[in-house]
């Protein structure tokens, strides 16, 4: 199908997209790169220097951060896990002929529009808060001590109210996914005798590998780099509990005012990245193919 | 799917459907619902779902103390403009890489995306002074940029997948009958394609109203969309919850009600690029 | 010949200066979101019609985002702002970095000698005062009076440490969710820090000795954090890690807490209109355990002209308008006496109106007890109550705080969150290159 011409005009295309994408990678990069090895606090701009891999052994040498790395991945693949087994089910649900399914979508994915700030604000002070929260009247409506969740329970906390953020996403693709499958198809395999679990299991979910694919690497991409919601209800906290990779670069950057450090971090981080996009890949990569 | 079902099998999925969906909406109707209360019912315990004392007043102090027009309307170009931009790079992007794919194609696809993984903390202060030397730094220009740069990624790649649904040969058989290039993304493939388009761009539109970094740490007055009017009303001494819903409120209300009016677009938006 | 062509440009000079005295100023200001602040938007239009060439542009932000932008477009000389609010901590570390304009010029009905000593001291670095008082604040006890009387107890206006505690363990009740005391839990330099600090110094604890070396593994540090949880876990409210100024003036004002130690401008919320407990609340010194120094800190957020601003001039005249006497005047003839901006001149504790003010004596007394140049029982190297006046603190205080936060939800005793506070400041000292 491609000619010498085609190929050429195809390269034009791609052409200004892989342009500026570069320079918004490159220049950033190179920065965060020199300033990772260089002394920059806001603070102090009389003291500066070249530092060596100083800010890189201290963040593998603080004890938060194997923590943090540990939390990261916690985060993402809690999150992940959520989505995913809650979207295919309430797709599955909503999917069956019911009354006002329009309306229905408009209720699922309305908390994909609530700001992430606000999202976290409201479930901290409207919900899990110890002494005010809904969640805490209904404990003691039941004659139970309030649990105290992000005291005691901070990265699940965390985890949850960033599922219900992403659900609606995850849901509103495997829903359109289910909608383009053949109900021939299902029904045969009803007249077959096929059980609903082996209906799911050998129908369903193989059509539903794709749309699995795609909210899994878009939802990484973007777990990844949360940590508006951990600044907003607990700060990481108590003690490290829930910090997560960039909210420790969070806290370098913008309370500690180092630049360096926080350079330092996000080269790990970005490094940490790429090697869990590599796993993803090779894990999934493969369902994007036709 | 739609099978003929037993009117009792429908009572139940339906109830059971709608129980869950309110489950998952109730947090954004507390929320609703507590923009409209004082704000010590609000916080009153145990809470007050019929019995608060209904008020307006939050939505007027939020109105009087700030410029939301001005807000709402940064919003508006920032979202807009970013997604529109960035489509207008990323089609034909999507489109070579869909239909002239290389050995290389899916390499590219992944350093694409790959160019979002910097954590937006970690470049913060470089982009600040990049932003800031080149007079972009409180611009809405800077803002549809940046915006558009940190998105473009998703599109493209949301496109191509999209774009590949699209059988070769339509496109073949239109080159056979002498179709040229530009005739042939303008008249072929583009009605295909719009479906995906309207999904790709709505989506993009949402992600870029919901920004809430970026769009603080890079203006101060002039180009300051809604994430920076949240910002002034979150956390200030005393109570605010119910102040803070209010602007929340009607910082999403825009956004819901486009989704509304476009949730039909977006399902069928989605299923055809993310669904085989 | 001469003569008149001197004239003549004498003339277009002066023309012209005329021009630019009606063309507009468009000046950014930076605040906070605070009441105050807030009050001070919508009493704009005073501003305006005595100064039509100046227009004013809002940038209202939250506490910790205002202070990161404020902070990064400082630091790297952006310029975006003519007129910044920032605290007590920021004006002596940024005034030396050169980043601030000096007001010692302001005119002299402005009567800077007015300003109340300590506050002023605080914003004056080398003799030059680099920000204007907007309000000041130290910290003070609050408590509930009807619960106090039930219990059997009174009050003293200057409380001990262990007038405190009992006062806590006979107001307790549980069942009727009565937390005896509230304080700060959340980690933050100006969160739990702030309070813990200003609690430290009373048990003679400090941060550094003269030498810069950090003293968390002394034994007032010991006595100060085992008192807090000892407190806090006995009688505190459940969660109460996760509490700052705003959770705890939440609670108070349900009637959840006994007592509640904290800034004295949340005493205008704890008797205003969004508080069930407005008329049944006493007010006291910090508490002090016999050795000279209260657990009382002390802050003014203030206005502050960033030397990049290319409009100082009408910077100037909005800090002079925002902050000088006729100001207070303007509040006080809208919104009434009891939300005037307190704390900041001493003209204002003299009126005979402000006097009638419930918590106006107890506010003043807090801040005079406050000494920032002199603030611990022995002698350190720093300024500032309840912070060090180092651009590091931040961090530290932050680091430090989170620690003294997981020891309050139960995660460390007090021994090991001491032992991690020592080792963390001893290594970032080190980093800061303060000592070896």
């Amino acid at each position: 199908m491609s000619t010498q011409s085609t190929r050429l005009a195809a390269r034009l295309m791609v052409a200004p997209s892989v342009f500026v994408l570069f320079i918004w990678m490159i220049v950033p990069l190179a920065m965060t790169l020199y300033f990772s090895f260089r002394f920059y606090r806001l603070l102090t701009p009389e003291r500066s220097g070249w530092v060596g891999l100083t800010h890189y052994t201290w963040f593998l040498n603080s004890p938060d951060f194997w923590l943090a790395l540990f939390n990261t991945l916690a985060l993402v693949g809690g999150v992940l896990v959520i989505t995913v087994i809650l979207g295919v089910l309430i797709a599955l649900l909503i999917d069956q002929p019911v009354k006002g399914q329009g309306m229905l979508r408009i209720l699922v994915i309305a908390p994909f529009f609530v700001m992430p700030p606000v999202a976290a604000s409201i479930w901290e002070n409207l919900f899990m808060h110890p002494q005010n929260g809904l969640f805490s009247a209904i404990a003691r409506g039941f004659g139970a001590q309030p649990i105290l969740f992000l005291e005691n329970y901070p990265l699940m906390s965390v985890i949850g109210i960033v599922s219900w953020e992403w659900l609606p996403f995850a849901t509103l693709i495997f829903l359109t996914a289910l909608q383009s499958l053949s109900s021939e198809q299902l029904e045969a395999a009803e007249m077959d005798g096929a059980s609903p679990l082996n209906r799911f299991r050998y129908i369903i979910l193989p059509h539903l590998t794709r749309a699995i694919t795609v909210v899994i690497l878009i939802q990484t991409i973007f777990l990844l780099g949360i940590f508006g919601e951990i600044f907003t209800t607990t700060q990481g906290g108590p003690g490290s509990a829930s910090t997560t990779l960039p909210y420790m670069i969070f806290k370098q950057a913008i309370v500690a005012k180092d630049i360096g450090r926080a350079a330092a971090g996000g080269i790990i981080a970005v490094i940490l990245a790429n090697i869990v996009a590599y796993f993803l890949m090779r894990g999934i990569g493969r369902h994007l193919d036709n | 799917m739609a099978r003929a079902a037993s009117p009792r099998r429908k009572f139940l999925t339906t109830l059971a459907a709608w129980a869950v969906a309110l489950v998952i909406f109730f947090p954004v109707l507390w929320m609703i619902l507590t923009s409209f209360k004082t704000e010590a019912s609000a916080v009153a315990m145990p809470p007050e779902f019929l019995s608060a004392d209904w008020t307006f007043e939050n939505y007027e102090t939020v109105w009087s103390r700030s410029d939301y027009p001005r807000f709402f309307w940064n919003s508006v170009v920032i979202s807009v403009g970013s997604t529109l931009l960035g489509l207008a790079i990323a089609i034909p992007a999507a489109w070579a890489m869909a239909f002239v794919p290389g050995k290389r194609t899916k390499d590219l696809l992944m350093w694409m995306l790959s160019t979002k993984m910097m954590p937006a903390v970690a470049v913060m202060i470089p982009l600040y002074l990049v932003f800031q030397r080149t007079g972009l730094f409180d611009t809405k220009l800077g803002l549809v940029l940046a915006l558009m740069l940190m998105n473009l990624p998703i599109i493209i790649w949301m496109l191509y997948t999209y774009f590949k649904e699209i059988p070769g040969e339509i496109l073949e058989a239109a080159r056979m009958d002498g179709a040229s290039l530009w005739n042939e993304i303008v008249y072929v493939l583009t009605p295909m394609a719009l479906p995906g388009i309207a999904s790709t761009m709505l989506l993009n539109i949402i992600l870029a109203w919901n920004e809430a970094f970026w769009t603080i740490v890079l203006t101060t007055t002039k180009a300051a969309p809604l994430s920076a009017f949240i910002a002034s009303f979150s956390a200030p001494q005393g109570l605010f919850y119910a102040k803070l819903s209010a602007a929340s409120a009607m910082a999403i209300l825009p956004i819901l009600i486009l989704g509304w009016f476009s949730q039909k677009q977006l399902v069928r938006g989605l299923t055809f690029g993310a669904v085989k | 010949m001469k003569i008149s062509h001197r004239a003549l440009l004498g003339a277009t000079v002066s023309l012209t200066l005329a021009g630019a005295a009606l063309a507009e100023t468009t000046i950014t200001v930076a605040t906070v979101n605070n009441g105050d602040m807030v009050r001070m938007q919508g009493l704009m239009d005073d501003f305006n019609a005595k100064h039509p060439d100046i227009k004013v542009e809002w940038v209202t932000l939250e506490e910790n985002v205002l202070r990161q932008n404020v902070t990064t477009d400082i630091a790297t000389g952006g310029g975006q702002y003519d007129v910044i609010t920032i605290g007590t901590y920021e004006v002596p570390i940024w005034g030396k970095q050169g980043w601030l304009t000096s007001l010692n010029d302001l005119p002299a009905e402005y009567d800077v000698d007015d300003l109340l000593p300590a506050i002023r001291g605080g914003l004056t670095v080398d003799g030059n005062l680099y920000a204007a008082p907007f309000y000041g604040e130290s910290s003070m006890v609050m408590y509930r009076k009807d619960l106090m009387e039930a219990a059997g107890l009174t009050m003293p206006d200057a409380p001990t440490w262990a007038d405190i505690e009992k006062a806590a363990a006979a107001m307790t009740n549980r069942d009727a969710e009565i937390n005896g005391v509230c304080l700060r839990g959340k980690a933050g330099w100006g969160e739990n820090m702030a309070f813990l600090t200003a609690m430290s110094n009373s048990f003679g604890a400090r941060w550094f000795d003269e030498n810069w070396n950090p003293q968390f593994d002394q034994p007032e540090w010991k006595a100060t954090l085992d008192f807090y949880l000892n407190l806090m876990n006995n009688y505190g409210p459940a969660g109460a890690s996760n509490n700052g100024f705003n959770e705890n003036l939440t609670l108070f004002q349900q009637g959840k807490c006994g007592m509640w130690i904290d800034a004295t401008v949340a005493a205008s919320f704890v008797t205003g209109k969004d508080s069930t407990v407005a008329d049944k609340v006493g007010f006291a010194l910090a508490p002090d355990n016999g050795l000279g120094k209260r657990g009382n800190w002390l802050w003014a957020w203030s206005l502050a002209i960033p030397s990049s601003s290319d409009a100082q001039d009408a910077a100037k005249t909005f800090i002079d308008w925002a902050t000088n006497k006729d100001y207070l005047a303007l509040v006080a003839s809208k919104e009434g006496w009891a939300n005037v901006p307190p704390g900041t001149r001493t003209s204002l504790y003299s009126n005979e109106e402000y006097a009638k003010v419930p918590f106006a004596k107890m506010t003043l007394d807090s801040i005079n007890s406050a000494d920032p140049t002199n603030p611990t029982v022995k002698p350190v190297p720093y300024v500032g109550v309840q912070f060090v006046a180092i651009p590091e603190f931040q961090g530290l205080g932050t680091t430090v705080g989170e620690i003294f936060s997981a020891a309050l939800a139960g995660q460390k005793t007090a021994d090991q969150a001491l032992a991690e506070a020592q080792a963390a400041v001893t290594d970032e000292m080190k980093a800061a290159g303060y000592i070896q």
